[in-house]
């Protein structure tokens, strides 16, 4: 058997390992071990690279790689260490958007290799080739800025809520109809300016794509920003003949599109009505548009000494954690709060979110981390006939998760996503910082809700205050 | 340039095959796995790394060589992070059940339950 036979073998099997990873990665017994096969699968697949004679004999290219490599590593792997748990999600889009930009890359310095001039003869690749290419840049480029920009807007560096200004749909329109008109030219002339001009509005076309997505939608998106560059590196691998980039790259690009589409229904909206759902409805996504500004009516305020004996001769306390809990890192006096109420007697249970905290699923591993008993977890769909018969809902740091306008207010945003019926408990605690909006950027109408007291400040803080409440009561 | 010898129609029929197994593979997730699964899968692409290394290895010229450059350090920060990032995730789920009392559901079936 020939070198190239053996690495054809080696990438069969590295692809072998990417498919089971992604099954393991689907089941809670075997997530863990899932992943470590695929890091398996990589590291195998890598190292069977550097046997490649063209790789091997690279000289100083091949310094330059190993270079790359090193600095690579020695920043992702800190990075990926030190992150917070609350930070995970834009930490996971910017592994993607740098994907989708070497992929990008791939793609177009495949394409100079292809147009080069060898032995005074210009190259001239074939329309499927470049459409390749195309592909790959395209898609790529749109992933590595639309996920720059998915970062800023979920590590609060610019406004979580839809961006829309005037003339949106004829800027979108004008670049869509200059990335159609340039693929042609490209397909037709194999001309590499032309391709550079296509990846530049193909980033141009990646913000602008990204800025109307509302904040709390922000990780459905990053899912499909993923599935993204996993198309990417398929259309790489079809320019490369390389089977192995084609099976990984598909394989993302298909589970990526399955799971963002089990995402959006776990927040039961759609995708297409997530993805352009800003588009004319500038009015309601502002928010106090109906008159009721946030600040302009008022709210009850209630001291940590009323609240906490309120919750000390409850029979039922529900806690409703948001992302405000998570930031505070408040997850152990919730939890040395909720401990205090079940020495009581009261009846205890945190009521979870499917999409608490910025992603499907992240709350649960952030209480987790706080080694919360899991029993005392309730997903939504197990939490809400629980509530109407609660003394006291507990919300901590949550806000759009409770807002009864997903379920009573066509045109909101979020209208559509299921709640925890936080409104159907006797009485209602928001631990809140300020009256500031949710995540989606628009306002809560629970908060003037009679049955709703607020208690201001860090979630933290307000929570040490309960506890020394309910221990005096 | 490229690592294997093999057709166009070859290469389609790789990719149809491997759309229908990857919604196959990961069809019955349970939603408290989504997120680690987006990020497992978003390490798996990371082996993109592969094909910039083949691209900077036959690097001619220095537009090549800059762009073959940058295209292995982008896909080695996310090959390497997104396995170690999914990895600290999937980690505090198994800290999950080293908690007293309920040992027995340990990391068994989510309440939650899978989406059908």
């Amino acid at each position: 058997m020939t070198l190239f036979t053996w690495i054809d073998l080696v990438y069969l099997l590295a692809a072998i390992g990417f498919i089971l990873a992604l099954k393991g990665l689907s089941s809670p017994k075997f997530a863990r071990q899932g992943n470590l096969l695929g890091a398996g699968a990589a590291l195998l697949a890598i190292a069977m690279t550097f046997s490649i004679p063209s790789v091997r004999h690279a000289g100083s290219h091949l310094v330059l790689m190993v270079v790359a490599m090193v600095i690579g590593t020695a920043v992702a792997v800190p990075a990926a260490r030190m992150v917070k748990m609350t930070a995970m999600p834009q930490m996971v889009a910017i592994f993607n958007g740098v994907g989708g930009g070497a992929a990008a890359l791939v793609s177009m310095t495949a394409f100079l290799v292809l147009t080069s001039t060898r032995g005074g003869v210009a190259g001239s690749p074939a329309v499927y080739e470049i459409i390749e290419v195309v592909l790959g840049v395209l898609i790529g480029s749109v992933s590595f800025s639309g996920s720059a920009i998915a970062f800023a807007k979920l590590q609060e560096l610019m406004p979580g809520r839809p961006v829309t200004y005037p003339g949106q749909q004829v800027i979108n329109g004008i670049v869509g109809v200059a990335i159609l008109g340039l693929v042609v030219t490209v397909a037709v002339t194999a001309n590499v300016a032309v391709l550079v001009i296509l990846a530049v509005l193909a980033l141009v076309l990646g913000v602008i794509f990204v800025l109307p997505i509302g904040g709390a939608d922000v990780p459905v998106l990053i899912s499909l920003l993923n599935s993204f560059t996993g198309l990417a590196v398929a259309a790489s691998g079809f320019t490369l003949h390389n089977n192995l980039l084609i099976i990984a790259g598909t394989l993302v690009g298909a589970s990526g599109t399955l799971l963002t589409r089990m995402m959006s229904k776990a927040m039961g909206r759609s995708l297409i009505n997530i993805l352009f759902s800003a588009f004319g409805s500038v009015i309601t996504a502002t928010g106090g548009a109906d008159g009721t500004g946030a600040d302009a009516r008022p709210v009850k305020t209630g001291t940590a000494e009323d609240l906490g004996v309120l919750m000390a001769y409850a029979r039922k306390v529900v806690i409703i954690p948001g992302y405000g809990l998570a930031v505070a890192q408040a997850q152990h006096a919730a939890r040395e709060l909720a401990d205090l109420l079940m020495a009581r007697g009261v009846e205890v249970f945190y009521a979870i979110h499917p999409v608490a905290g910025r992603m499907p699923g992240h709350m649960n591993v952030l209480l987790a981390e706080a080694n919360v008993p899991y029993d005392e977890l309730k997903e939504m769909d197990e939490a809400n006939p629980e509530l109407a018969d609660a003394d006291v809902a507990l919300v901590v740091g949550a806000n759009d998760t409770v807002n009864p306008a997903a379920q009573n207010t066509p045109g909101s945003p979020i209208y559509g996503m299921p709640i925890i019926h936080a409104d159907l408990a006797k009485n209602i605690i928001f631990l809140k910082r300020s009256m500031r909006p949710g995540f989606a950027g628009i306002d809560n109408e629970l908060l003037f809700d009679p049955k709703t007291t607020m208690l201001f400040g860090d979630a933290k803080d307000s929570l040490t205050k309960l506890v020394a409440a309910v221990k005096a009561a | 340039m490229s690592i294997g010898s093999v057709g166009i129609i070859e290469l389609l029929t790789i990719f149809v095959l491997a759309i229908f197994v990857g919604n196959e593979v990961v069809s019955k997730v349970p939603s408290i796995l989504h997120t680690p699964l987006m990020s497992g899968s978003n390490a798996i692409h990371g082996i993109i790394l592969v094909g910039t290394m083949a691209i900077l290895g036959e690097a001619q010229g220095t537009a090549q060589v800059v762009l073959g450059f940058f295209a292995v350090l982008l896909a080695t920060l996310n090959v390497v992070g997104g396995f170690v990032v999914t990895d600290r995730m999937l980690e505090m789920f198994k800290a999950k059940p080293s908690d007293r009392r309920s040992k027995a559901p340990t990391e068994g079936p989510d309440e939650g339950g899978s989406t059908p």
